[in-house]
């Protein structure tokens, strides 16, 4: 048994070994220059607009009392970076320990290491310029830092303007469940208050009850849904779906795409295969990948390889509402560029919010 | 980049490597290090600085032992104290003795608890037991739908009375759900309830009052193993909200490693009972700590893959294989290679499979990238070949790799690639291999045993010092092979005197220093630095 053990390590390792080699060395070979990423029209679209009418059968909540709502959500949760910063400006002498326990508030934040310990440095320099004498002054150089790390200068608009008289396309993408049919059904709600006309495509052909779900979504407004077979191709139901609102004249087509941890070689590919195909139709004008706030230091890694594969544009923070901050969006937004352009921030249908970078930071701060 | 705490202890202890003695300085170095580390792997900040506290005092008051050196006494501290705050030892579900078992299911939104549902019934059904499924998530638009579906695919029934959708009271549907399992015999019920946020009071309350009502033997913790800081915080407020007596693990097969694992288990102190690993029902197992922990300490899962290799492989057939390839000079062919591919193949994902290898950690995005139709490929181009060609190679000319190309539907070009591949991946196998026979090879010093001792005296240090288990564990890897090979040579087993079988642990110890041969590992780095 000892021996058929140890025989096992040796034909196992040594085959593996070989055919990773294999595989690897070959892939590496062949394997052509990443492709340029297409160029998508910039276009502002309208979306943070006022809504006005509501052709559905529900009344979606406007976007401004949405946004008051996020800051006091982000505000109200106990709130360790705010304590972390009075006890900073509160200790007489700032020592070592003082500024690590501060560092690791904002670690603490899902931030990362890096991030968190250049934003400490800057701090540092900073006050040791200006004084730390003023709590005021101390928690202004700490916003003006938390903003640039933000950034607020990307453009935030959600794309869903079509060109030729096509519709805008959004393909909504992330790992399971971190809320991507949620998100498109809170989108589906948004854009039907501006008076726009949307098509829902249910391209999670996958999970058990995914197109259900969001048809029950899209009946609440009004919104249809074009739906396949439980394990139809994706790009299949896709594809109808932008095809069906090419013809109909509608003018933003949304589409669910199944959750996929982006390690799944085959399953990346498939989302690849997916943007293709609709892209035959009408070019997609916004990738949307959904990244849930309590997601770690991972975030960044799946909106890396989510970005290689199908060129994500922007994201969507959910589950905000929690005591998570999603600082992780921070790390992706400045890795990547990708700007964050919605969040969502509960369980309620109209809990989603164009991404405000001032509200943003003051939650954090606890403002 | 960094991406895992696996990558990034091995860098920390790579640099250690070499060194006699620990100073101050080296474990300041080191222990900076893992805190990076276990923070980039989102494993709570606590919990760091206990941990890191921890292996700071034990590796001051390390006795240099003159056995190992720094980097494996290291490796071996920060292994213990892992697998201590993983739980040290797993626990599956407790039975109730009167049936029904009620298990009740909470995490966040998201966390995947109905797909664990049906997989814990799944599980449960195999083990021979007959699982309820209640559907109590009546929040979700369709959960109850997707529970049904679950359920079915799963083979087990599904008692959801309620539509969902907002409708419904699921601590009636929870309460009744034991009424129908107490009547119908079911002996295990297993209650899906809704995602709720920790500090969602309200939701909060309603799972608590499901709690009271179907009075469950165990309640799951069910936690995404990609949720960052907030793990604690999030556990924190269901064990004061609800109370769980065990937590599951789900999303395993993502690259994210389980920082929430180590920072649950420690600050909740209840036991990880399950791993979920995948999409498909079969894709969950139990905790096991010493495998995370030695995944986390880029030991690799070698015990995993040997399991399932044990499954999976035609012995027979492997250990055919494995003599030609040690036989030398154009024994193995391609037929072997094909047929060991296939059964590879059933193991799972190849790039699972290569994940689990050890020392495979730099090169996780190539294996990532592994294309499983480059298979497929590859076998239809052998499948095209004449059993003649397969036998040996050095026959095929230009008319007949242009006619096996036609039969692959490939280009002559690939033909040439598969068969220059193929041999020199052949010559790399029989070096390795003969690296294990001889012991002159400097590429498997963890396998090598003994052997070696000449070349790398540092590592026969190691040996002796780990005393009897380490040469148990290292040397029948040459017992093994000479066995196979030289059936006449004196029984190497008395080296070690009449020993076990090797114990997980040990098996781990032994995997603990094995690393992809250099030249393996040279090919690699130098192929992908190319064309990329």
């Amino acid at each position: 048994m000892t021996d058929d053990l140890i025989f096992w390590i040796i034909v196992v390792l040594l085959l593996a070994a070989g055919l990773a080699a294999y595989l690897v060395v070959k892939r590496a070979q062949e394997l052509p220059p990443a492709e340029e990423p297409g160029q998508l029209p910039q276009q502002p679209g309208k979306v943070p607009a006022e809504p006005e009418a509501e052709p559905g059968l529900e009344v979606p909540e406007a976007a401004g009392s949405r946004l008051a709502r996020l800051r006091r959500r982000l505000a109200n949760s106990n709130n360790a970076l705010a304590r972390g910063l009075a006890d900073l400006l509160s200790s007489d002498r700032i020592d070592q320990d003082t500024w690590d326990d501060f560092e690791a508030t904002l670690i603490s934040s899902d931030l990362g290491v890096g991030p968190s310990t250049e934003l400490v440095t800057t701090l540092r320099r900073e006050l040791s310029i200006e004084g730390v004498a003023d709590p005021v002054k101390a928690r202004d150089v700490l916003r003006r830092e938390l903003v640039t790390l933000v950034n607020p200068n990307l453009d935030r608009t959600v794309n869903t303007t079509g060109a030729d008289g096509r519709p805008g396309v959004v393909l909504v993408v992330g790992v399971n469940g971190t809320g991507k049919t949620t998100t498109v059904g809170k989108l589906a709600r948004v854009l039907v208050a501006e008076g726009r006309t949307v098509l829902l495509g249910a391209a999670d052909t996958f999970r058990a009850a995914a197109a259900e779900q969001l048809t029950t979504w899209g009946e609440r407004v009004g919104v249809e849904t074009v739906r396949g077979d439980e394990g139809a191709d994706p790009a299949s139901v896709a594809f109808n779906a932008v095809d069906r609102g090419v013809q109909e004249g509608v003018d933003v087509v949304l589409v669910d795409t199944a959750g996929r941890l982006h390690t799944k070689t085959g399953l990346m590919d498939e989302l690849g295969k997916v943007k293709r195909v609709i892209e035959r139709k009408a070019p997609v004008t916004e990738v949307l990948l959904v990244l849930d706030a309590t997601t770690g230091q991972n975030g960044l890694t799946q909106a890396r390889i989510f970005a290689e594969v199908v060129d994500v544009t922007g994201i969507v923070l959910t589950k905000l509402d929690g005591s998570a901050k999603g600082g992780i969006v921070v790390q992706v937004q400045r890795e990547l560029g990708v700007p964050v352009k919605l969040i969502g921030l509960g369980e309620g249908v109209d809990d989603l919010a164009p991404f405000d970078t001032d509200g943003f930071v003051a939650g954090i701060l606890g403002e | 980049m960094f991406d895992t705490l696996q990558d990034r202890l091995s860098q920390t202890f790579k640099s250690l490597r070499g060194k006699t003695k620990l100073t101050e300085a080296d474990i300041d170095a080191t222990t900076r290090e893992i805190r990076i580390a276990l923070l980039e792997a989102d494993v709570n900040l606590g919990v760091v600085k206990e941990f890191i506290a921890n292996v700071r005092e034990r590796c001051q008051g390390l006795e240099l032992s003159q056995a190992l050196n720094p980097a494996q006494q290291i490796i071996k501290i920060v292994n213990e104290e892992l697998i201590a705050i993983l739980g040290g030892d797993t626990r599956t579900i407790r039975f109730a003795k009167t049936p029904p078992t009620v298990i009740m299911l909470a995490g966040l939104q998201g966390a995947g608890k109905t797909t664990l549902a049906g997989k814990l019934a799944h599980w449960l059904k195999s083990e021979g037991h007959s699982p309820l499924l209640v559907a109590a998530d009546l929040q979700r638009p369709n959960a109850v739908n997707q529970l049904q579906v679950v359920g079915q695919r799963a083979g087990v029934h599904v008692h959801a009375p309620e539509p969902g959708n907002g409708v419904g009271n699921p601590v009636q549907v929870a309460h009744s759900g034991i009424e129908v399992a107490r009547q119908r015999l079911y002996d295990v019920v297993i209650v899906d309830t809704a995602g709720r946020l920790g500090i969602d009071a309200e939701l909060m309350q309603q799972a608590a009052d499901i709690k009271a009502a179907v009075n469950p033997d165990e309640v799951l913790f069910v936690v995404d193993a990609m949720i960052g800081q907030d793990a604690v915080n999030t556990a924190l407020a269901f064990q004061e909200g609800v109370g769980f007596d065990g937590v599951v693990l789900t999303k395993l097969d993502g690259d994210a490693r389980g920082g929430a694992a180590l920072s649950i288990a420690k600050v909740i102190g209840k036991p990880i009972m399950f791993a979920s690993s995948g999409e498909g029902l079969k894709d969950f197992d139990v905790f096991h700590p010493e495998r995370m922990a030695s995944r986390i300490l880029d030991m690799g899962d070698m015990l995993t893959l040997i399991e399932q290799a044990e499954k999976t492989f035609d012995q027979e057939q492997s250990k055919l294989a494995a003599e030609k390839l040690l036989a030398g000079k154009g024994q193995f062919t391609l037929g072997d290679f094909l047929q060991q591919m296939q059964q590879m193949r059933k193991m799972g994902p190849l790039s699972k499979i290569f994940g689990m290898l050890p020392g495979m950690g730099a090169m996780k995005d190539q294996i990532a990238n592994i294309d499983e139709k480059e298979i497929d490929r590859v076998e239809a181009i052998i499948y095209s070949m004449t059993p003649a060609e397969r036998a040996d190679v050095t026959i095929l000319n230009g008319s007949r790799r242009a006619r096996i190309a036609k039969g692959a539907g490939v280009q002559v070009s690939e033909v040439n690639q598969l068969v220059t591949r193929f041999v020199e991946a052949r010559k790399m196998m029989q070096s390795m291999a003969g690296g294990m026979m001889g012991g002159g090879m400097p590429g498997m010093p963890g396998m090598h045993g003994m052997g070696g001792g000449a070349q790398r005296p540092k590592k026969t240090q190691a040996k002796k010092g780990k005393g009897a288990r380490k040469g148990q564990s290292g040397n029948p890897a040459k017992r093994a092979q000479t066995a196979q090979q030289r059936p006449a040579a004196a029984d190497p087993a008395q080296a070690f005197g009449g020993n076990a079988q090797p114990t997980e642990a040990e098996m781990q110890k032994a995997m603990a220093d094995f690393q992809l041969p250099p030249q393996l590992q040279q090919m690699l780095n130098q192929q992908t630095k190319g064309p990329r």
